[in-house]
């Protein structure tokens, strides 16, 4: 069995005076899987991949990703964290407009302090892997909500992290893009990839990921392994 | 409270930064308008009062009597545009003396009637004199109380004339009134020095009408035998000098202060609308009528532009108070005040102009279509600054600097109007540096603070009461043993003795002071306007106050009387000195006859040389010969204080409101790309590289900023200072205008970009510090 890779232990988090987002919640995510965390709006899903990604501090517990705890980094730290060892695809995308799909993809890395001539290398590697590098130059606005997925994911796997979190990542999509990105996140932890998606859509779940945990209001009821 | 007010006030208090914006920039364009306005209007109120009230007469002429008669002297009246004449009266110049020391010299006029067409003096305490031995002072001169007396030794019979009034003239026609008898007999000569006469004309309101009724009163008369003449429009514009220097520095900033004020409430209010489009497109989704929205947008810029009019109305009054206290004591006026007139122009050009300029920008707001309104998004057009992102990425910077610095091109009209924002700034700040600058130089020009030592009499013991014992001592006539000792000191460098005598110039009355040099002054500090340094003997340099008052030119030979004594010299240059308004001569003392008093002598030391130690020895050198020596003491200004003051306060305002203009367009700015930092954030970038990128999206904005306002300001203070030498009647040295050196220059450059630095520093502290999920799930 391999190493964990996201070690959670009791985590609890509370915005201002509501109910608990998270509450004792303890999951563990080991090299290779592909785990879907599922539940209906307002379950914690999101608050739970924040705190993996260093987006959010818990309340209580402690967040181990990669053997570091991400609970105990600064604002600064927290993005070196982010750089090295996540790679975040969102729901709506979150591409900058004003950059070209290349400059997009190449912007983790810049920022990480790669020479621009091997981001440059490594973007092109990215997109014509995931079949987009035709629209290298074109800016996002331009590109469909399938293809636009893609380069977010291309951009997540620039800096080769070992971890890539997808948040609702076909949420914003029609069927046929949302299967294509299914496929392309199956694909990936089929090379080795270590995945979590949270997502709602349990079709999604089902057609990318061996194992689901499923949150109702901040706890984990169910964490069940399955065949894909 | 009305649906708008509300939106009305929730819009003035959730915008903080740019509510403070408005009410700073409409501060300081009321501040400077109130005070510019208030000081032209009321600065010559007190003498137009006194010049209506007296008849005073536009034109006070002076005329040799072995020219013209008396008598004659009436055919003037009937000079073409003459409407009144008063005179003529005698005119006498004496010298008084105490305690055997003379006083500077005196002119005097006899009449009997304070009382006549022209010039009707005001006796403002005390009689008329009406007898010989009786004399009114004229009020601001020199001032005796009443029951003093004036003793003339060196006059025929020893006259003394007893001060029994204080009386004022609106032009200055003389410094002392006596009776006409008194005036015809004072010298023992059976003649007066001369006769004055005072003219009223038809048209008098400009210098060239002055000019033109001058000529044909002297044309009615003998060639030569007008020597003098004075106009209405000189003295007034004397008497307004003291308030009109800051009028030309007020306009500046007043208008800086407004252009400013319309730019940063057109940018601020087309900022609201730009980033509230969404809001507003739910305001009227939910019932406001175009009319509502715009008057709620007008209404978020009048609200703090109001509260910094009040304000702004109140400190140019408090402002107003040392500056026209001047003025108020030279006429014995009650306190003078701004006239609320010009508060009430003021706050209603001021407000008027910052709610049409809310209206045009909140105009986009009321006919934005409620269903685009929105759809808009908050996030600008990607479409702008594509080219620029791309330039940038490809420069060899680190990536969080290149995303900086492409930000100006994709919102280019908020990226002009911080420019200029950032322009006004940097030309106040360059104004304020050159305008202090020009005043340090023309303070030391006037102290002539070069040299380093000054050595003077001893002063007298003090008898009882702590009245001096005696007159006041002059350094002895012989001065071979008080330079000898100066040589003698270590350290000693340089010095030149200064002998002065109180003297009268051919073709004035003005008291006049004799300055003569022993040895080289070259290096005291005179500060040269025109032609050359005193080369020799004979030669002289003048103020231009001098020129000015006796018409002479450099090249012009004069004649200076001294006690009886007569020299001739010859005019080679011009200085700045403003002492005696400038009624000074400089000479070099070789060779010179005329009784003069040796009063100081001026030393230099050399470098390094321990001033005060220095100054100590060689007091206790010269203490024996009767003299001592004292370290230079700078000379201070009201005025200067108060200038150096306002500037200091405005440019503050100045550079407050333009640094908080950059940091409402970085406000506006990062605010609106949040989710984009958000999202960078997620990707790693981290708060150091947040704040690098939105401090270098300013650098580009804060260095043309600097590059078009230092030309700028330095610009406004060329034209400003020498405007403000002429308002006083001053021409000022090229030291003075020239104080850009190219260090000062490359330094003010760089303060636009400390400007927009200062000005984006908080943005991007708010930046770093926002959450990323907050910035993420921000739409």
């Amino acid at each position: 069995m391999t190493s964990p890779v996201i070690e959670l232990r009791d985590v609890g988090r509370a915005y201002d005076e509501g109910p608990p987002a998270l509450q004792a919640a303890s999951v563990t995510v080991r090299a290779g899987e592909a785990v879907a965390i599922l539940g209906p709006s307002g379950s914690g899903k999101s608050t739970l991949l924040n705190l993996i990604a260093g987006l959010d501090r818990p309340d209580s517990g402690t967040v181990t990703v990669n053997g570091v705890r991400v609970d105990r980094l600064g604002e600064a730290g927290a993005a070196r964290y982010r750089r090295e060892s996540i790679g975040m695809v969102f729901q709506f995308f979150n591409l900058l407009d004003d950059l070209t799909v290349a400059d997009n993809v190449m912007l983790p890395a810049q920022l990480a302090g790669m020479p621009r001539a091997a981001a440059r290398r490594r973007a092109g590697d990215l997109l014509e892997t995931l079949g987009i590098a035709r629209h290298a130059r074109a800016y996002p606005g331009r590109l469909s909500g399938g293809q636009r997925q893609r380069v977010a994911v291309a951009r997540a796997l620039m800096n080769r992290p070992p971890l890539l979190l997808a948040d609702e990542p076909t949420g914003a999509l029609d069927q046929a893009a949302g299967e294509d990105v299914a496929r392309l996140l199956r694909d990936l932890n089929d090379e080795g990839q270590t995945v979590v998606v949270v997502t709602h859509d349990l079709r999604l779940a089902e057609s990318c990921t061996s194992r689901t945990i499923e949150l109702v209001d901040g706890r984990v009821v169910a964490d069940v392994a399955a065949a894909r | 409270m009305s649906a708008v007010g509300r939106v009305m006030r929730v819009g003035v208090s959730r915008r903080r930064t740019q509510t403070i914006v408005i009410g700073l920039a409409t501060l300081m364009a009321v501040t400077a308008s109130v005070l510019g306005g208030g000081l032209i209007v009321v600065s010559g109120a007190p003498f137009d009062d006194a010049f209506t009230a007296q008849n005073g007469a536009h034109l006070a002429a002076a005329f040799d009597p072995a020219v013209v008669a008396p008598d004659d002297l009436a055919a003037s009246a009937r000079a073409e545009g003459v409407t009144a004449t008063a005179g003529p009266f005698p005119v006498v110049t004496v010298v008084s003396e105490e305690n055997g020391r003379p006083n500077p010299p005196l002119t005097f006029a006899g009449r009997d009637d304070p009382d006549s067409a022209v010039d009707a003096v005001t006796l403002i305490e005390g009689e008329w004199p009406d007898a010989p031995g009786e004399l009114a002072l004229a009020a601001g001169d020199v001032f005796l109380p009443l029951g003093e007396r004036l003793d003339f030794p060196a006059l025929p019979g020893s006259p003394t004339l007893t001060v029994v009034g204080h009386a004022r003239s609106s032009t200055d026609t003389a410094e002392g009134w006596v009776t006409e008898d008194q005036a015809n007999t004072l010298k023992g000569t059976g003649a007066p020095d001369g006769q004055q006469m005072f003219y009223r004309f038809a048209s008098a309101g400009t210098a060239t009408a002055m000019e033109t009724a001058t000529a044909s009163v002297a044309a009615t008369l003998p060639a030569d035998a007008m020597t003098g003449s004075r106009s209405w429009l000189d003295v007034r514009r004397l008497v307004e000098r003291e308030t009109a220097v800051y009028v030309p520095f007020l306009m500046a900033f007043g208008v800086l202060g407004l252009v400013m004020s319309v730019l940063i409430v057109g940018n601020v209010v087309a900022g609201a609308v730009g980033s509230g489009t969404r809001r507003i497109g739910v305001l009227k989704a939910i019932g406001f009528t175009p009319a509502q929205v715009v008057r709620a947008h007008v209404g978020q810029a009048l609200i703090p532009a109001a509260a910094g009019t009040v304000l702004g109305v109140l400190t140019g009054h408090l402002l107003a108070v040392p500056i026209l206290a001047e003025t108020s004591d030279a006429y014995g006026a009650g306190a003078l005040t701004v006239p609320l007139w010009i508060d009430a122009v003021v706050v209603a050009g001021v407000l008027g102009l910052v709610a049409a300029t809310a209206l045009a920008a909140a105009w986009r707001a009321g006919r934005l279509r409620t269903v685009d309104a929105l759809a808009v998004g908050r996030t600008p057009s990607a479409e702008r600054g594509r080219a620029a992102a791309r330039i940038a990425g490809g420069l060899p910077l680190p990536r969080a600097l290149t995303l900086g610095l492409a930000r100006p091109f994709a919102r280019p009209v908020r990226t002009l109007a911080m420019v200029a924002a950032i322009v006004f700034g940097a030309t106040a700040v360059s104004f304020a540096v050159g305008l202090s600058s020009s005043l340090d130089v023309i303070l030391s020009a006037r102290d002539h603070d070069v040299a380093d030592v000054t050595v003077r009499p001893e002063p007298p013991s003090t008898g009882p009461g702590g009245r001096p014992d005696g007159p006041p001592p002059d350094l002895p006539d012989d001065t071979s043993a008080i330079t000898a000792a100066i040589d003698a000191q270590p350290g000693t460098k340089a010095f030149y003795v200064v002998r002065e005598a109180p003297a009268v110039v051919a073709g004035t009355t003005e008291d006049t002071e004799l300055i003569a040099f022993a040895g080289d002054a070259s290096w005291g500090g005179y500060t040269m306007i025109d032609g050359d340094w005193i080369g020799g003997p004979g030669e002289a340099v003048v103020p231009t106050g001098f020129l000015r008052t006796t018409g002479a030119e450099i090249g012009d030979m004069i004649t200076v009387t001294v006690e009886g004594g007569r020299t001739t010299l010859r005019i080679v240059g011009e200085i700045f000195d403003l002492k005696n308004d400038g009624m000074k001569v400089y000479t070099d003392g070789a060779g010179l006859t005329l009784p003069m008093k040796n009063a100081s002598v001026a030393v230099a030391v050399e470098p390094g040389t321990d001033l005060a130690a220095y100054t100590a020895e060689l007091g206790r050198a010269l203490k024996p010969l009767g003299a001592g020596a004292e370290e230079f003491q700078e000379g201070g200004s009201e005025m200067i204080t108060i200038l150096n003051s306002l500037t200091a306060a405005l440019t503050l305002l100045l550079v407050a409101v333009a640094g908080l203009g950059v940091l409402n367009g970085v406000l506006l700015d990062t605010r609106e790309r949040v989710r984009d930092m958000g999202v960078q954030k997620a990707l790693g970038m981290t708060p150091g590289q947040t704040i690098s990128g939105v401090l270098t999206s300013v650098t580009l904005v804060g260095i043309v900023g600097g590059l078009l306002g230092v030309p700028a300001g330095m610009a406004l203070h060329n034209a400003v200072v020498p405007a403000m030498g002429d308002s006083t009647g001053i021409r000022l040295p090229q030291a003075a205008l020239e104080v850009f050196t190219p260090s000062a220059v490359a330094a003010l450059g760089l303060g636009g970009l400390a400007i927009a630095l200062a000005g984006a520093m908080l943005p991007a502290l708010w930046a770093a510090r926002t959450r990323t999920t907050t910035a993420l799930r921000t739409e």
